[in-house]
C-alpha cells in the first residue's frame, strides 16, 4: 500500500510520456510535411520565377475544380479504384472463405501464396505484369492460340486494374479471413440443422457476419488504389493518367509544385470523403443489428 | 423397432476409436442423457446423430428411416448447441422463424408458430431484441425455441446448461424437463453433469472411453452402479473391499451411513473434518476400513464435533458389489475414499 503510494507521483502523466516518441515521429513525418504541402498549395506560382513564398492564391484549387482535364483524371482514378475494389471483394471474400475451410497443411501453403505478393517490390511486380500483358507477352500468345490475337492489353485500364487487383488482394483477404476466424462454427451447423442449404447458409448466415471484414478490406483497397502510383505509372503508359501520376508530372516535369500540392490535397480530401461516406452507409446498417 | 436406433455406431480418427460400438434404442417421447467425463465420446455420438460427423461404422435409423449418412440439413432434427449458436445478426423472432422459413411455411402460420414457441419459453416480450441484448439464460431459451419450433422428431441438446450459473442452471433443468414433457419431443442430451442427467432424464447412458458402461433409469443407476467408475462419477460413494464380488469392491452411498453410539455399528471412527452444506452435514470419518464419507440431513440437532469418535452403521443391503472396470487403469482414482 505504502509502496504503491510512494510510486504514484512518478506515474503522473505516464500515458503522455509513453506516447511521446510515437507522437514526435508522427508529427515530424506526417503532420509537418502535410502542413507544408497545404501551405505550398496556396502559394503563387510564376512560370519564370517559380514559387513565390509569402504570396497566396486560390488559383490552383480553382484550376483543379474547374479544368475538365483534372476533373477527368479524378473521375478516371476513382473509377479504376472502384472497379479494383469491386473485383477484390468478388475474388477476395470467397478466397478467404475457401482458405478458412481448408485443411491443415494446405491452409498455411495457400495463405502464403496469397500473401507472397507483399514480399515483392511493387515495381518488380508492375514490370512482371508488363511482360505478361505486352503485345508479344504470354497472355497475348495464349489468346492467339485460341484465335483471339493481338489484344492491346498493356497501357490500358485493363492492365492497371489487373495489376492493382493482384497487389491489393491480400488487403482484402486478411480482414475477411480475420472476421471468418471469429465465426462460431456451431452457428453454421445450426443453420444446416434448420434445413438451410449450404448456399442459403452462406448467404443468410455467414455473409452478414463477415461484412465488417469486407468493409474494412474494401476501404483499404480503395484508399491504396486511388493513391497508387507505380502500377498506373508503369502499366498505364504516358497517356493514361491517374491523380498520383499527374501530381508526379506537376512536380517533376512542369515544376509547378503548388498545383501538384493542390491536386495531392484534393485527392486526400476526396479519398477521405468517399471512404467516410461508404463507411457510414455500410457500417450504419451493420451497427443497427450487431452493436 | 424403436424410434431412434443406434446400432454398433463407431467413429475412429486414425487408430483411435472415439466412439466404439455404441448401441442404443430410444423410444418415442423419451428423454435420454449421455453422461460421461470430457473426451468420452458423448459429443461425437450426438454429432453423428446430427450428421455433422460421419460414422465410420454402424447405423442410425430414425422412425424406420436409415439416416446414417444423410446430410445434416435433410435430417430435420432440432439441436441446441452448447454455445447456443444463435444468429447474431437476427432478432429473437427472426432466429426462431428461420427454420420455418427454410421449410417455406406461409407467413401467417410462421407468425403463429413462432409466437407459440416464444410463449412456450416465456420470451414473447423480447421477440424484437438481438441475441447480444439477452442474458445467458434468455439466449438458452431462444436456442430451445428455435430448435422446437420446427417440431423436430428428435431434439438434441449438447451440454445445454453448462454455460449458465449454478442457480439458473437448476431452474432451467426443471424448466427444460417441463417443456419437453409438454411438447413430448424425443430428446437426447449430452452432459458431464451427473445431477443434471439424474434430475431430468428418463434414462441415463454412462459413457467411458467411447463405450457405454451402463444404461439405466436415474434411480437404478444411482442405487446400483455397475462399476467403480460409475459409482463415483454418479453421486458420491464410499468404496470398501469385500470378498465375493468380481471387482473385489463394493460401494455404499454416504447418505446410507448413520452415526450410532460407539461400538453399536459395523465400525468405529474418528471424525476428521466436517462440512456444512445447508441441508446436509458432510463428515470425513477415519475408520480401520479406511476413510468413510458420511452425509447426514441437517435436522436442526447439533452436529458431531471434529475429533469425536462415533460408531458408523449401515443396512447390509445398501452395500453394492461392483464389477471390475473395463480398464482398471482408466479409473485412476484411489481405491478408497469418496469422489464427487
Amino acid at each position: 500500500m505504502t509502496a504503491a503510494a510512494a510510486r504514484r507521483p512518478a506515474l503522473i502523466g505516464a500515458p503522455i510520456w509513453l506516447s511521446l516518441p510515437a507522437l514526435l515521429l508522427f508529427t515530424g513525418m506526417v503532420i509537418v510535411p502535410l502542413l507544408m504541402t497545404a501551405v505550398l498549395s496556396f502559394n503563387v506560382y510564376d512560370h519564370a520565377t517559380g514559387v513565390k513564398a509569402g504570396e497566396f492564391t486560390l488559383a490552383h484549387y480553382a484550376k483543379v475544380f474547374t479544368d475538365s482535364y483534372y476533373l477527368g483524371i479524378f473521375w478516371h482514378t476513382f473509377w479504376v479504384s472502384g472497379l479494383t475494389t469491386l473485383i477484390c471483394v468478388a475474388v477476395g471474400a470467397p478466397e478467404a472463405y475457401v482458405l478458412s475451410r481448408m485443411g491443415s497443411p494446405w491452409r498455411a501453403i495457400f495463405l502464403l501464396v496469397v500473401l507472397a505478393p507483399l514480399l515483392v517490390s511493387v515495381v518488380v511486380r508492375a514490370f512482371g505484369w508488363s511482360m505478361l500483358l505486352g503485345r508479344e507477352g504470354l497472355v497475348n500468345q495464349l489468346l492467339q492460340l485460341v484465335g483471339i490475337g493481338g489484344l492491346k492489353l498493356l497501357y490500358s485500364d485493363a492492365a492497371i486494374v489487373i495489376a492493382l487487383v493482384h497487389v491489393m488482394l491480400p488487403f482484402m483477404v486478411i480482414p475477411v479471413w480475420t472476421s471468418l476466424q471469429k465465426l462460431d462454427p456451431a452457428v453454421t451447423q445450426a443453420a444446416l440443422s434448420l434445413q438451410a442449404s449450404q448456399a442459403t447458409t452462406l448467404r443468410r448466415i455467414v455473409l452478414p457476419q463477415i461484412l465488417p471484414g469486407v468493409l474494412s478490406g474494401s476501404l483499404i483497397v480503395f484508399g491504396l488504389s486511388a493513391s497508387a502510383f507505380a502500377i498506373p505509372g508503369l502499366l498505364g503508359g504516358r497517356r493514361l493518367k491517374v491523380v498520383a501520376t499527374v501530381v508526379y508530372d506537376e512536380y517533376l516535369h512542369e515544376l509547378n509544385w503548388p498545383l501538384g500540392a493542390a491536386i495531392a490535397l484534393t485527392l486526400l480530401a476526396t479519398n477521405l470523403l468517399v471512404m467516410l461516406s461508404y463507411n457510414r452507409v455500410v457500417e450504419g446498417s451493420y451497427r443497427k443489428r450487431m452493436g | 423397432m424403436s424410434f431412434l436406433e443406434l446400432v454398433d455406431l463407431t467413429k475412429t480418427y486414425g487408430d483411435v476409436a472415439v466412439v466404439d460400438g455404441f448401441n442404443l434404442s430410444v423410444e418415442k417421447g423419451e428423454f435420454v442423457s449421455l453422461l460421461g467425463p470430457s473426451g468420452c465420446g458423448k459429443t461425437t455420438t450426438l454429432q453423428m446423430i446430427a450428421g455433422f460427423v460421419d460414422a465410420t461404422r454402424g447405423s442410425i435409423s430414425l422412425g424406420g428411416r436409415d439416416i446414417t449418412h444423410a446430410a445434416p440439413n435433410t435430417r430435420g432434427l432440432g439441436i441446441v448447441f452448447q454455445s447456443y449458436a444463435l444468429f447474431p445478426h437476427m432478432t429473437v423472432w427472426q432466429n426462431v422463424s428461420f427454420g420455418l422459413e427454410m421449410r417455406k411455411l406461409p407467413v401467417a402460420e410462421r407468425q403463429q408458430r413462432v409466437d407459440a414457441a416464444l410463449g412456450l419459453v416465456d420470451l414473447s416480450p423480447l421477440a424484437q431484441r438481438y441475441p447480444r441484448e439477452l442474458s445467458g439464460g434468455q439466449r438458452q431459451r431462444v436456442a430451445l425455441a428455435r430448435a422446437l419450433v420446427i417440431e423436430p422428431p428428435v431434439l438434441l441438446l449438447d451440454e445445454p446448461l453448462s454455460n449458465l450459473d449454478a442457480k439458473l442452471r437448476e431452474d432451467m433443468q426443471f424448466e427444460l424437463r417441463q417443456i419437453q414433457r409438454k411438447v413430448g419431443t424425443t430428446t437426447v442430451m449430452v452432459t458431464h453433469d451427473q445431477t443434471e442427467a439424474l434430475s431430468i432424464s428418463d434414462r441415463v447412458v454412462v459413457m467411458q472411453r467411447g463405450r457405454i458402461t451402463q444404461v439405466d433409469a436415474p434411480f437404478a443407476l444411482y442405487e446400483h452402479p455397475r462399476t467403480r467408475f460409475i459409482s463415483h462419477f454418479v453421486g458420491k460413494a464410499n468404496l470398501l473391499p469385500v470378498a465375493g464380488s468380481a471387482g473385489g469392491l463394493a460401494s455404499i452411498r454416504p447418505e446410507k451411513l448413520r452415526f450410532v453410539p460407539r461400538g453399536a455399528g459395523q465400525v468405529d471412527g474418528e471424525v476428521q473434518e466436517r462440512f456444512f452444506l445447508g441441508s446436509q452435514w458432510l463428515y470425513r470419518v477415519a475408520t480401520p476400513m479406511g476413510e468413510l464419507v458420511v452425509v447426514c440431513p441437517n435436522d436442526g440437532t447439533p452436529a458431531l464435533d471434529e475429533g469425536s469418535v462415533s460408531g458408523v452403521a449401515w443396512p447390509a443391503d445398501a452395500m453394492r458389489p461392483l464389477a471390475a472396470d473395463a480398464n482398471e487403469a482408466d479409473a485412476g482414482s484411489p481405491v478408497r475414499g469418496a469422489q464427487a
